[in-house]
């Protein structure tokens, strides 16, 4: 870009105002030199800025930003308080210490909780995800998911038997929202689509048709928070009309309990008033619900510490346990420890990631080298011919390349039937070398080789030839002049190259998918599998995160040692 | 004024020549032996043969006979080798009679040296030529999983091995079926025109916003230039897995996940630090006095840009943007999980055939995608040779 925009118009010097001996420098325009310097580098910087943001913020939103997504995942852990808001909150006070399950109104919420859960069907995705931290969890709240509305049967057939308005839709419209005219509450509503949005993700904005009423909202506030729920969620998700359908068990729950725990009913005379007095007489009679006996009833896990435990430790927000599951370790009963034996895998995963990647980084090197050395030593035009067998392989496809290793290793394979044809080895003894590390080694070693050549090349090519010659005149011996002179010379190079390929192998995943068989894989195939097929996606980000930070100190050590900027391509 | 270059070319005695020669003639002959299931008849077959040859050549006629010598030898190698193979055999027979034929008097003739310093003891011009041939071998690692996999495309039947026709280069062992089958399945077919379809998008995307950016990243005060260009550069050095799996959970939110944009904005990103890396470097040779020439004799900056610096970055910028090409075209993990069916693209298909079902087509397109990346390895080559001779960088 040209640089001609950036001083300003030069205007002649004022007549009266000759330079005086004191004053700094000046610019043609009579400002101080100095600030018209920094102002026309303060327009050039402006102007590369201006130049490199579109860019900039292009890569900052189709790649930065979803990494950082995918890192946040990692610790994220917005299911369990999202479906269990109540109960993570009500289990606070109890500590697995107390030697038992948590009380009554722990199971009142978890009740509430789980009903609208099933609703959504939003239960099982819960369940998956404690299935993680606590092996079974997933059948547990699937099942409980399906005869959570048996809670309380008895209660509830006694208050449908006495009275059949308690069986009818538009009685208990017409008691929620206080009858017509009357003054209406909209923040159980407002409470109501909170609860519902954080549920299920998706939008509950919208007219529900049905708005609580003051009074009613007062006197009872859980079955008119329940009821509005029932509300907002029938509106919108089944799209039917509120004061024609039948309310949720749960908001029947919701009311015995609070006209039993004596809820007052003596100044209300809005709608369903005597029904509500009758109800109320009645429930005094009858037992209390035992929501603790119920759910011990639909599965007895209901009834363990160790589930509720696990409830308590995963009720935050957050979660170190997509990390301690990725170090192969988990919260139990006194603080973190290891996993049993038989669930550890990830750190053998990250050995064997590490362990191959050097070997096929050590077999870079020491096929590298020569063929570097031979390239920058050779005079130019054949350097530059034999440099087109380095390059063919660094252009062609990764699948072309994978699919030759694929073809040359297999036990009916070229290099098979080669050593069958010499006699190497009988035919029934064909040698196994694919899937497996072998394989995965070589291939990978091929598929990398170019990127341990290159930056070696450029390297060596820049060494003169002359401190050889002048060790050799010396008297130093062929092997002395290449190992005390030219050999610390071309350390840069490998340095270079062995980050390079490094960095490349750790995070490889398409050539130890398609030759690594069971024992070559590496942790990116663990990661590709926590996405596609288990669904664990916290544990596939913590992973993740893992390998990117591994990948991000050697790239800061490319950085620092090379510089990004040296980087060469052919 | 005659130059006098110190040279070390002489005839060897034979008692050196001979052995040496039995011994490659033995090594030959192994394989030949193999072929005919008597290792150990063709090793000594072999070593008699050359020995004998290379006492009729070295020992007997006169070194001025080389010419016909070399054609008997072929000759007699090919008649061998027909008689033993066939076709096949012939060929084979050619090749090594044109090898020994020269070999005979490159030893015989002490012509191994010519190339050499002349104080060189033996083991150090033995040393030499071990390691001239640990790198051919090398080569011979870089470079034969890609020609392997030509000539198996041509395969009649569903083997991915040499049939015992092919290799007798009976014509009814060749065929392109799968040639056929790639250009008329449906399946390869889309696959084909969904990473056409992407591939360039992808690459105008990156080389637009690379190209103006690695302008502005070449002008001498940028601020902050080492943190930008670590996140620019970081789409080639992050794990692909990973940015596979941050993609398929942002655009998953966005809504891109599985369209066509969505692939195609993955790949731009993926691409763009390649035209970063090829257009910064051309840009060093960059003269600036150019640009400020072009503004004194009153360019406006586009005119500047478009007249003036973009001819002379043009290598740098079709490089890059040919670098960026391929990595689309190539890229399979994003693909995998950023695109659904829909987008289903070349490499991915062939995944797909590697993982499940293996079908030698696969190896028709192999070759096919090997053809594409000669021509483009060439281009880029070229491109470049004339960007560093424009800079005026290299002698060549």
């Amino acid at each position: 870009m040209s640089d001609m925009t950036t001083t300003s118009q030069p205007v002649a010097p004022k007549p009266g105002a000759a330079p005086q001996v004191a004053d700094p420098m000046l610019a043609a325009d009579g400002t101080p030199l100095k600030r018209s310097l920094a102002r026309a580098l303060r327009a050039q910087k402006l102007r590369a800025l201006m130049l490199i943001a579109p860019l900039l913020i292009f890569v900052l939103v189709t790649f930065i930003a979803p990494i950082l997504d995918m890192l946040f995942r990692s610790v994220e852990n917005q299911v369990v308080p999202n479906t269990l808001p109540q109960t993570v909150v009500a289990v606070e006070g109890w500590s697995p210490d107390a030697g038992e399950t948590p009380g009554e109104p722990v199971f009142e919420a978890l009740y509430h909780d789980l009903f609208l859960a099933a609703e959504a069907k939003r239960h099982t995705r819960l369940g998956s995800r404690l299935n993680y931290e606590h092996a079974g969890l997933s059948s547990v709240f699937r099942s409980s998911g399906r005869k959570v509305d048996d809670v309380g049967e008895v209660q509830l057939d006694a208050l449908d038997a006495l009275d059949k308005s308690w069986k009818d839709s538009g009685f208990w419209y017409a008691l929620m929202s206080g009858g017509e005219g009357a003054a209406g509450d909209t923040a159980p509503l407002k409470a109501a689509r909170g609860r519902l949005e954080r549920l299920t993700g998706e939008n509950f904005g919208g007219d529900a048709g049905f708005v609580p009423g003051q009074e009613i909202a007062r006197i009872l506030p859980r079955t008119v928070a329940e009821y509005s729920t029932f509300a907002l969620f029938t509106a919108i998700d089944d799209g039917k009309e509120v004061a024609r359908t039948k309310p949720w068990e749960a908001v029947k729950v919701a009311l015995i309990q609070e006209i039993k725990r004596g809820a007052d009913l003596a100044g209300y005379d809005g709608p369903g008033a005597a029904e509500l007095r009758a109800a109320r007489d009645m429930a005094a009679g009858q037992p209390d619900i035992d929501f603790k006996a119920a759910f011990a009833d639909i599965d007895e896990a209901w009834d363990e510490i160790a589930t509720w435990r696990t409830i308590s430790a995963y009720g935050g927000h957050f979660t170190s346990g997509y990390f301690l599951n990725a170090a192969d370790m988990q919260n139990g009963v006194d603080g973190i420890e290891a996993r049993p034996e038989n669930q550890r895998i990830y750190v053998m995963l990250f050995q064997r990631t590490l362990f191959m990647s050097l070997v096929i980084c050590g077999a870079c090197i020491l096929l590298g080298y020569p063929v570097a050395f031979l390239l920058a030593n050779l005079p130019m035009r054949t350097a530059n011919l034999l440099m087109i067998l380095v390059l063919l392989p660094f252009w062609t496809s990764l699948l072309v390349r994978t699919s030759a290793w694929k073809v040359m290793l297999q036990q009916q394979g070229v290099i098979n039937d080669v050593l069958v044809w010499l006699g190497l080895v009988g035919d029934t003894g064909r040698l196994v070398m694919i899937n497996n590390q072998f394989g995965t080694i070589v291939a990978m070693t091929h598929i990398l080789l170019p990127f341990m050549i290159l930056p070696m090349y450029s390297v060596m090519s820049t060494i003169p030839q002359t401190y050889v010659r002048a060790a050799r005149s010396l008297g130093a011996t062929n092997w002395t002049a290449f190992w005390r002179v030219y050999f610390p010379q071309s350390v840069p190079g490998i340095g270079a190259g062995s980050i390079l390929v490094f960095i490349l192998a750790i995070g490889y995943y398409i050539t130890p998918e398609l030759v690594g068989g069971t024992t070559g894989t590496f942790i990116s195939n663990r990661i590709a599998y926590h996405i596609s097929s288990s669904l664990n996606w916290g544990l596939a980000a913590a992973l993740g995160s893992i390998l990117l930070t591994a990948v991000l100190i050697l790239y800061w050590a490319y950085d620092r040692i090379v510089g990004i900027d040296n980087v060469k391509l052919g | 004024m005659a130059t006098y270059t110190l040279r070390y070319v002489e005839k060897k005695p034979l008692s050196f020549s001979l052995p040496v020669l039995a011994a490659a003639g033995g090594f030959a002959g192994l394989f030949v032996g193999a072929a005919q299931s008597t290792m150990l008849n063709g090793i000594a077959g072999g070593a008699v043969l050359l020995a004998v040859l290379g006492f009729l050549a070295l020992g007997v006629l006169d070194e001025r006979r080389e010419k016909p010598v070399r054609w008997g030898v072929m000759a007699l190698m090919a008649a061998g080798g027909w008689i033993m193979g066939g076709l096949a055999g012939l060929i084979v027979g050619i090749a090594f009679g044109w090898f020994f034929g020269w070999f005979v008097y490159w030893i015989g003739e002490g012509r191994y040296r010519a190339h050499l310093l002349p104080y060189l003891t033996p083991g150090q011009v033995l040393g030499h030529y071990a390691f001239r041939v640990t790198c051919g071998l090398i080569f011979f690692f870089l470079i034969t999983p890609i020609v392997v996999v030509m000539p198996l495309s041509f395969n009649a039947e569903n083997f991915f091995t040499f049939t015992p026709r092919m290799l007798a280069l009976d014509p009814e062992g060749f065929s392109l079926k799968h040639y056929r089958d790639f250009f008329t399945n449906p399946d390869w077919q889309q696959a084909l025109w969904n990473s056409v379809a992407i591939a360039p998008v992808a690459t105008f995307l990156s080389v637009s916003f690379g190209t103006l950016a690695a302008i502005g990243l070449s002008s001498e005060h940028v601020p902050f230039r080492r943190a930008i260009m670590a996140v620019l550069i970081s789409p080639m050095i992050v794990p692909l897995i990973i940015s596979a799996a941050g993609m398929y959970f942002f655009y998953s939110r966005l809504g891109l996940q599985g369209t066509y944009w969505g692939v195609v904005l993955a790949h731009a990103a993926l691409g763009i630090p390649f035209v970063i890396i090829t257009v910064t470097a051309t840009l060093v040779g960059f003269d600036r006095s150019l640009t400020r020439a072009a503004a004194n004799l009153g360019a406006n900056p586009v005119t500047t840009f478009f007249r003036v610096q973009m001819p002379l970055i043009l290598p740098g910028v079709i490089s890059g943007g040919l670098f960026a090409f391929i990595t689309s075209f190539d890229e399979v993990v994003v693909v995998l999980f950023v695109g659904s069916a829909g987008q289903k693209t070349l490499p991915w298909q062939m995944f797909i055939g590697l993982r499940e079902q293996i079908s030698p087509t696969i190896l028709a397109v192999a070759t096919i995608l090997v053809a594409i990346s000669i021509v483009l390895l060439t281009t880029v080559e070229m491109l470049r040779r004339r960007s560093e001779r424009l800079r005026g960088l290299s002698p060549g």
